[in-house]
């Protein structure tokens, strides 16, 4: 049913413009796997190319162990939902869920069952003569889904397609795609530049940029060890003190930021004088006094709140802080102005190599 | 009667167009809308309504309706118009249907007939064959090219038309004669070894139609397809349809009025056509249009010819809103 996606040092060149530099990774069978990175880092060339719209310049994609070279994307074992959900506008629902089947020259009465499988997947029952039109957003979307699945692809690919919809649809529709995934049991591959989406959905990410794949694990890791300094800043916000490590020892190592000397762990195994990026998540970062080298003097300069939690913006020695404190904390935010110490576990502190954050 | 009301028609349109600016007044009296004249002013819309008029009365109604009431008249020296002679009748529509008629016998006009129905039939071949020809052209300007491609091929495609229509009616000829050059080529190369006469086949005639009308065939196609989104294609293509399926489920049902206008322009036109069929048709091939230019210019029967030129006029009508009607396309979507 489900089958296993192997990129096997794919580079995908647009005359002199590299797209997807040397991209490998093997995604399992029934694996939600999701690319995140920012527009323009490549995502979309890698989800273009495993459908069979772009050939690879070097390397190769498998599905299923077959190398796909020359098989064009309506031979491919696999469907994609678009960005625009690209559905048939003078179709109707029906029509359009069927269409996979009826360019397979599936007889009318199958192809009705299955529709009617397919609509009542996703809770649509009795809307199959509507036109597309008729539909909202987050109908047009399943419709777009159950057109997908209506050919039993392998593998389905899935670019952005939550982006239109408001807030509130967007995580209903996370949900009903992550149930839809367990129930149809197939790989999903799923391009976003939306780390909310990319966590809550995934079994794994591959962090983008710049057309290479910096990172690839589960939400977790990827949140919580971030390999490099663009993935540490691009998923989830993130404090970056750069500077260069004075200390480095078996518990992490110490980098001269422009606050001062600050610990943090070292899993890179980064050496006394080299360039460096200490950082902290604001969630970590509590207001107080704390252990030395783990304790940074700042000036409140305004606080955000935003319901379940607040974001105090912090200004200390020409940088800037965000601390995020939850519900129960929110009385101990102090008065704008005010000179405050905010400390952290030196545990949670991240010590990775210097390189290029994602941009604000 | 019929002429005077033809002369009376002006009154009555300067007269609804006073009305309906009357009731814009009205209408506009207590609410925030302005008035037509108050949102143009005086002279500007002194000037609209009388170029509107002038328009709609002098291009597009008096004409026709000059020549409809022309042709229930008998033809007459200019002496014996209006007088006793000058009654309504339907001689001229019943030459049609009869011919000259005997009194021993009924008989029909089949060479006329016969002249009708070619004109529809090879105007209909003509239409075919210019879709067929412009449809791969439109789809590659408007899906398919680059920009920079897009207007060399556009250049390419109008820079033809800047020769007149005569002209290359007699360039045709001259390349389709049986002592012409294509014949010389296929003689010389062994490809047949009598010359082939093109032009008496018709051949000429329908490169020549289908040439004349290629861009009234391609730019409302390239209309229709160009707004095509094209994910469609690849969502189709992705699903698994072969590429004439694209083309006969997503491509062309969106691309509907678009070929449906340029497929009614192009038959409407060579039916309409004279120089072409004079100048390419074959010896045996009579062009309803020339009957009704020799009635004009020959036999200065005016009355006759605008007789036929109506029956010609609203055979093609009759016959474009059947095919609207049978490919479901409404008259307003092929404006869009």
């Amino acid at each position: 049913m489900s089958a296993d996606v192997e990129l096997d040092h794919v580079t995908v060149r647009f005359s002199q413009f590299v797209a997807v530099r040397e991209a490998t990774l093997r995604i399992a069978g029934g694996e939600f796997f999701s690319f995140l990175g920012p527009s323009g880092c490549g995502k979309t060339t890698i989800l273009r190319t495993i459908s069979g719209f772009l050939d690879p310049s070097a390397g190769a994609v498998r599905i299923a162990g077959q190398d796909m070279a020359g098989i064009g994307p309506n031979r491919r074992p696999t469907a994609l939902i678009f960005q625009n959900l690209a559905l048939f506008p003078l179709m109707t629902v029906a029509d359009n869920i069927g269409y996979g089947l009826r360019v397979r020259n599936v007889t009318k009465a199958e192809r009705r069952r299955k529709v009617d499988e397919l609509l009542n997947l996703i809770a649509l029952s009795g809307h199959g003569d509507k036109l597309v039109s008729a539909l909202s957003g987050g109908q047009k979307q399943r419709v777009a889904i159950a057109r997908a699945l209506a050919v039993e692809p392998k593998v389905l690919l899935l670019d952005e397609p939550l982006s239109a919809l408001d807030l509130k649809l967007r995580q209903h529709m996370r949900n009903e795609l992550r149930a839809i995934q367990r129930r149809v049991g197939i790989t999903f591959i799923y391009i976003t530049h939306d780390q909310g989406e990319a966590l809550t959905m995934s079994d794994r990410i591959a962090v983008m940029n710049g057309g290479v794949i910096e990172q690839i694990g589960d939400g977790k890791t990827v949140y919580d060890e971030p390999e490099t300094a663009f993935v540490a800043s691009f998923v989830g916000e993130n404090n970056a003190f750069p500077g260069r490590v004075c200390a480095a020892d078996s518990t992490g190592a110490v980098v001269e930021t422009s606050f001062g000397r600050l610990r943090g762990r070292n899993p890179k195994g980064l050496k006394t004088g080299d360039a460096a990026i200490l950082f902290v998540r604001p969630e970590l970062l509590r207001f107080g006094k704390g252990g030395p080298e783990a304790s940074i003097a700042t000036t409140v300069l305004t606080v955000a709140f935003e319901g379940n939690a607040s974001h105090v913006f912090l200004k200390g020695s020409g940088k800037d802080v965000t601390v995020t404190v939850g519900r129960h904390d929110r009385a101990v935010i102090p008065g704008q102005g005010a000179g405050v110490d905010i400390s952290y576990d030196p545990a949670s502190g991240l010590v990775l190599p210097e390189g290029r954050l994602a941009r604000e | 009667m019929s002429r005077q009301f033809v002369f009376l028609l002006p009154v009555i349109v300067i007269a609804a167009y006073w009305g309906m600016a009357r009731y814009d007044a009205w209408r506009g009296r207590d609410s925030a809308s302005r008035s037509f004249v108050q949102r143009n002013g005086l002279v500007l819309s002194t000037f609209l309504v009388v170029a509107v008029g002038f328009w709609t009365l002098f291009m597009v109604a008096l004409p026709y309706l000059y020549m409809m009431q022309e042709s229930f008249h008998p033809s007459l020296w200019p002496k014996d118009r209006g007088g006793p002679l000058d009654v309504l009748t339907l001689e001229h529509y019943e030459f049609f249907v009869y011919g000259m008629q005997s009194d021993t016998q009924v008989t029909y006009n089949f060479t006329h007939g016969k002249a009708f129905v070619v004109t529809i039939l090879i105007s209909l071949a003509v239409t075919g064959i210019n879709f067929a020809l412009c449809y791969p052209i439109a789809f590659y300007l408007a899906q398919v090219a680059t920009l920079q491609k897009v207007r060399l091929l556009m250049l390419a495609l109008i820079l033809p038309y800047w020769v007149n229509e005569i002209l290359r009616a007699f360039a045709l000829r001259i390349l389709l004669a049986s002592e012409g050059i294509l014949n010389k080529v296929l003689q010389y190369s062994g490809l047949s070894d009598a010359p082939i006469d093109f032009l008496a086949a018709n051949v000429g005639l329908y490169m020549g139609l289908s040439y004349a009308y290629l861009l009234i065939m391609v730019f409302p196609l390239y209309n229709g397809i160009e707004s095509l989104d094209k994910n469609q294609i690849e969502a189709a293509r992705d699903l698994g349809a072969p590429w004439w399926r694209i083309h006969k489920d997503v491509v062309i049902p969106f691309a509907k009025p678009g070929i449906a206008s340029g497929c009614t322009m192009v038959f409407m036109l060579s039916a309409g056509s004279l120089a072409a069929p004079q100048f390419l048709g074959g010896p045996n091939t009579l062009w309803f249009t020339s009957i009704v230019y020799d009635f004009f210019f020959q036999s200065f029967n005016w009355a006759r010819g605008s007789a036929y030129a109506l029956i010609l006029l609203l055979a093609c009508i009759v016959f474009v809103m059947i095919v609207l009607r049978a490919f479901k396309v409404s008259l307003g979507e092929i404006t869009r």
